[in-house]
């Protein structure tokens, strides 16, 4: 079994409003060190087959279709 | 002249749109999105407001592969006329049948107010009742309208007058409630045909509740 872990985020240019708010959360707290901050969501799926190359051409496609809007958003796969 | 109002799980203006339809002498159905087909009778197809799928994943990404939609992108390449609002924006932009993104917006707050909008573009059969640079004031209710589209994209939207709406005051000029991008509301295809807005104008149909500026954006439709 392999596990799929897909991170979708904003793309770079593409003002991301949470990270914003949560910058300013941290700085509010004393957290000075933080130069930026980007929210994401992470996608995890379990897939049936055994064969990495397979599992990346059908994950990719999932993130084009549905799991990411190419639009606005860029996504990482990661297979584990 | 019929109006046919597309329904998902979790959709909750078709009632209104179908009101305000009927207010207005349109015949109306609601369709369910498990339907396949679209009734042939169609002049009108509305994809109404909501939260289709609970909004998971992103405002409309679900809805866009309800068995549905294969049939309205038939119908909106055949040139059928399509309108979508608020969540029905949304799930139009999702399909690809509209350009942009709706993003969260900036203030990260839900929005439910009235708002004006001032018309961009009148030459189409959605806004032909209003002048270029009217004010109207429709409400507005979303927490996704930020409308995003890329400087390319939105280069191609002014060229081709395809931008419809912008948010502004009641003197048409621009205040902007959501950060979308150049205060956009409501956009629709090159060929304008498919329209879509985050405004409600089916809730803008009689003046004890605010406003009656949806009656000339809808009656558009009407003598299609």
């Amino acid at each position: 079994m392999i596990k799929a872990i897909i991170n979708v985020s904003l793309k770079a240019g593409v003002l991301d409003s949470q990270g914003k708010a949560i910058h300013h959360a941290l700085d509010s707290l004393h957290f000075n060190g933080v130069s930026d901050v980007r929210v994401g969501k992470q996608i995890i799926l379990k897939l049936d087959t055994q064969d990495k190359t397979v599992a990346m051409t059908d994950v990719t496609k999932m993130c084009e279709e549905l799991l990411a809007n190419t639009v606005i958003e860029d996504y990482e796969i990661e297979l584990v | 002249m019929k109006v046919s109002i597309l329904q998902f799980p979790g959709t909750n203006c078709e009632y209104d749109t179908q009101h305000a339809f009927e207010e207005l002498g349109a015949a109306t159905e609601i369709i369910w999105h498990k339907s396949e087909s679209i009734p042939s009778d169609t002049n009108l197809l509305v994809v109404a407001g909501g939260f289709s799928y609970g909004d998971y994943l992103r405002s409309g990404a679900i809805a866009r592969f309800s068995p549905i939609m294969k049939a309205v992108e038939v119908y909106a390449k055949n040139g059928g006329k399509i309108l979508g609002i608020c969540n029905g924006f949304q799930v139009l932009t999702e399909a690809g049948l509209l350009p942009g993104a709706l993003k969260r917006n900036n203030s990260l707050h839900f929005l439910s107010k009235l708002h004006h909008l001032k018309v961009i573009n009148n030459d189409n059969i959605f806004l032909e009742k209003l002048n270029n640079n009217d004010v109207v004031n429709i409400p507005i209710a979303h927490h996704d309208g930020n409308y995003f589209i890329d400087a390319a994209g939105l280069k191609e939207l002014e060229d081709n007058n395809q931008i419809l709406l912008k948010y502004t005051d009641a003197n048409g000029e621009i205040k902007n409630p959501n950060g979308s991008v150049e205060s956009i509301a409501g956009v629709c295809n090159k060929e304008k045909t498919v329209f879509g807005l985050m405004p409600h104008p089916e809730r803008a149909m009689e003046s004890i509740l605010g406003s009656h500026d949806g009656v000339k954006m809808l009656q558009g439709f009407l003598e299609a």
